[in-house]
């Protein structure tokens, strides 16, 4: 007989479309139309975390103006402060901070790891301790889940039971395991099916013999979207790649690839070419507060000395708001008299991971993505003996060979 | 000097000391103009606090003037000079006019260390000393539109002897002569106007000669240094500049320089200000808080007010001063704001002032703010410096509308 979970997500529409527009030849990238409740999203798409309902010092206007279709909220965070009843009462996060696209909210399980101090972690869910008074919470998949649908995201995340990626041995099996049991409650506790999609959150560690465990008990439940969790915290690159393609390799087609966690411009272009739809990450912005803009061919410090004369424009090629009226000189100056000085940098950095995106989405629709690659990691690396090797055997993999 | 471009038509003058007026004649070119009583848009090295251009443009009827300070600037002038451009290319500045004052006025300096010959500012990097020559090689790297010359005004102690006072108009008059003298020498300057400033403490013999004597020199206008909020009391504020005020030209502007909040305002308009530099939204912004006082004047010709929100009134209970700023002390919350830390906006879902129509009030409720502030978020900043600055605008046009129409007396708190 089929579970309640398995009979909740067959009897309701998904608010969740994929239309999968191109399909690269060489390697496994696609480009998609992800149709979502507040808008249509085009995939690959990085999307810009917001953790407390706001992106640091930039408006819902000046996202949008950025092309944003999409940004993240989490639950951990808004649950504490402001609590999901306020939010409720708001109108949802939507109405909250006013943001009339997407939103994707993390379900806090991420923070058990992030913030391990003030966690514990049993069948029941994760305990932590707050910061903020003192006080001992409980983040079960159920609460979690209820958190969210107060939230009103078009995309939550299943709370799932997060490892870091560099423990080994039985933790890891036992939170593959518990993240598939917690997944089944999630769905069950999920009150708005038809308004907000659940997604599932691949773990396994970097065991390949877990990885595929996970993968084939969760692609049997009927859930809109999947998630590659447990990656991208600090593992080695040669590894995290392989967990990437083995997930994608096992992943359903038809169905949208969210991985979680990454951001780095190579990374990026890469886990495209693995299979991957959908990513985010807090260094863009978070890099931006300390002046680190981000550029094709790396990244500036733009409060270091050598740029106090520096009369150009962080990027002559960029066409985002910063760069059209702004130097790298006066945005050196500006770091030592304003705050502004930072929002400049966010803006640009989102800019600059969004035109990525927006190109890499491009050269896959026009077919030409493997010599896309190829450019992008020429304007990235002065010389082909400084490409990181584990992005060489990645892309290898899928068929691109890079000089 | 060449007569000065800046004109100040007056349309009224009322009782003999307020002004209404457009000051014309802005920029190299001219073709700025700012109504009077009006104020100047404050900035950090050209830069709203907290705004980018976007979001500094969803306000309307933004002043048309910048004030610049050389505490933001001095310690860039090798790049400047370097960049050959100018200070309003270098930010990035198209359609405004840049002034250039020697001080923040949201800045307190340290007092003690003006010499005959030096002043100093404080730039991110420490103290920066001046003599009138670096002033002006400064000023030729700006090249803003218009300067207040280098002066000595290190003198709004209350107890400031009558020998230090004297001295420092003294030495203000020397330093404006040498001003003038390298201005009318350079190439660099052609076009730039220069204010002369006005110094004397709280003594009203050194403030008459003071505008006496500035008044004599080829200045455009003329700054009011010494009176900033917390140096002195409203009463001896008015009765120096009034005094000030007779002393100096009618058909030139006068800038009131650290006076901010709208009560004071009043005060020195009806004394004879003109102009105001535009930094109180800052500091309320810095400390959480919104503008939110009323400055409606009503339909009914007899009993306009300018009132307090009801509900903001009961704030003596959080122990808040009601109103009356302590002595020297500018960041204290004054009546004309709500403090949007407070626990009783978390599920406040107004905007911040009911009618206002900024970005701010558009697009955001007082709960929102009050979650920004409460979780340290960047956007608060951003937000609360869009409203104020909104609100502030609105309150220096409501304040020429009652002097056009003779309801100035009316427009006053409660």
């Amino acid at each position: 007989m089929a579970s309640l979970a398995q009979r909740k997500t067959l009897c309701v529409a998904s608010p969740l479309t994929l239309r999968i527009v191109a399909e690269c030849p060489v390697t496994k990238a696609r480009a998609c139309d992800l149709i979502l409740p507040h808008s249509a999203v085009s995939t690959p798409v990085f999307m810009p975390v917001g953790t407390q309902g706001t992106l640091k010092g930039i408006t819902v206007d000046q996202l949008d103006g950025l092309g944003c279709q999409i940004c993240l909220g989490n639950t951990y965070h808004l649950g504490m402060r402001p609590g999901p009843d306020l939010i409720e009462k708001a109108n949802g996060l939507h109405g909250f901070m006013n943001w009339k696209k997407n939103l994707l909210t993390d379900s806090g399980g991420f923070q058990m790891v992030s913030l391990v101090e003030l966690s514990e972690v049993n069948e029941e869910g994760v305990k932590f301790k707050s910061p903020y008074d003192g006080k001992e919470i409980l983040l079960s998949p159920e609460k979690s889940i209820s958190i969210q649908n107060s939230l009103g995201s078009d995309i939550m995340m299943q709370l799932d039971d997060v490892v870091s990626s560099t423990v080994t041995g039985p933790r890891v099996e036992e939170a593959m395991h518990r993240s598939i049991r917690w997944l089944d409650r999630c769905i069950a506790a999920n009150k708005n099916p038809d308004k907000q999609n659940l997604f599932a959150i691949i773990q396994g560690g970097l065991n390949a013999d877990l990885r595929k465990a996970c993968l084939d008990e969760m692609t049997q439940r009927n859930v809109p979207g999947f998630a590659i969790g447990g990656l991208s915290g600090g593992e080695e690159k040669d590894d995290f790649w392989r967990m990437v393609t083995l997930s994608t390799d096992h992943l359903p087609r038809e169905k949208p690839r969210y991985l979680m966690g990454v951001g780095y411009a190579v990374d990026l272009v890469v886990c495209v070419a693995l299979g991957c739809d959908m990513f985010d990450c807090v260094f863009p912005t978070r890099t931006a507060r300390f002046g680190s803009a981000l550029v094709p061919w790396g990244s500036l410090q733009v409060k270091h000395k050598q740029y106090a004369k520096d009369f150009q424009p962080i990027d002559p090629d960029c066409p985002c708001p910063t760069c059209k009226r702004h130097s790298r000189a006066y945005l050196h100056a500006l770091f030592k008299s304003d705050t502004s000085a930072m929002h400049h940098i966010t803006i640009h950095n989102i800019a600059y991971q969004l035109t990525l995106m927006r190109s890499v989405r491009q050269s896959i629709v026009d077919g030409r993505f493997p010599e896309f690659i190829r450019s992008f990691m020429k304007q990235m690396f002065p010389s082909p003996d400084q490409y990181p090797s584990w992005a060489v055997d990645a892309l290898a993999s899928v068929n691109v060979t890079l000089e | 000097m060449a007569g000065s471009r800046i004109k100040l038509e007056l349309s009224r003058v009322v009782q003999g000391e307020s002004r209404l007026g457009v000051l014309k004649g802005l920029g190299r070119t001219g073709q700025h103009c700012l109504e009077v009583p009006g104020c100047l848009l404050y900035s950090h090295l050209g830069t709203v606090p907290h705004l980018t251009q976007d979001t500094l443009h969803t306000l309307k009827n933004i002043p048309a003037v910048t004030q610049v300070t050389l505490s933001s600037v001095a310690e860039h002038q090798e790049v400047l000079q370097e960049f050959k451009g100018g200070f309003k290319k270098f930010a990035g500045l198209h359609d405004t006019v840049v002034y250039c004052s020697l001080h923040d006025p949201a800045a307190l300096c340290p007092p003690g260390y003006t010499t005959n010959k030096t002043v100093s500012v404080w730039g991110s990097g420490g103290r920066i000393e001046l003599t009138v020559a670096k002033f002006m090689a400064i000023q030729k790297t700006i090249q803003p539109d218009w300067y207040q010359s280098m002066a000595d005004g290190e003198t709004w102690q209350s107890n400031t002897s009558r020998k230090r006072l004297r001295k420092s108009v003294d030495r203000t008059l020397a330093h404006l002569d040498e001003c003038l003298t390298i201005h009318q020498n350079s190439q660099d300057l052609q076009g730039v106007e220069v204010f002369g400033v006005v110094e004397g403490g709280d003594i009203l013999e050194e403030r008459a000669r003071s505008a006496r004597e500035t008044a004599k020199r080829p200045v455009a206008g003329f700054c009011l240094d010494g009176f900033q909020t917390g140096s002195m009391d409203q009463t001896l504020r008015t009765q120096l500049i009034k005094a000030i005020a007779k002393e100096l030209p009618e058909d030139k502007p006068r800038l009131l320089q650290g006076v901010g909040r709208p009560d004071e305002v009043l005060a020195c308009v009806e004394a004879g200000v003109d102009l105001f530099e535009g930094f109180f939204p800052f500091q309320v912004t810095e400390r959480g808080c919104a503008l939110s006082f009323s400055f409606d004047i009503s339909l009914d010709p007899e009993r306009a007010v300018l009132e307090l929100n009801d509900d903001e009134t009961c704030r003596a209970g959080e122990g808040q001063p009601n109103g009356e700023v302590t002595d020297g002390d500018q960041t204290q919350m004054t009546s004309f704001e709500i403090n949007l830390k407070d626990k009783r906006y978390h599920d406040d879902f107004r905007p911040l002032v009911e009618g206002c129509g900024c970005y701010c009030c558009v697009n955001h409720q007082r709960a929102y703010l009050h979650h920004l502030l409460v979780t340290n978020e960047l956007l608060a900043g951003v937000l609360l410096m869009i409203h104020n600055t909104a609100h502030y605008i609105g309150f220096f046009s409501t304040l020429r509308e009652a002097l056009a129409n003779d309801k100035l007396d009316l427009l006053k708190r409660r």
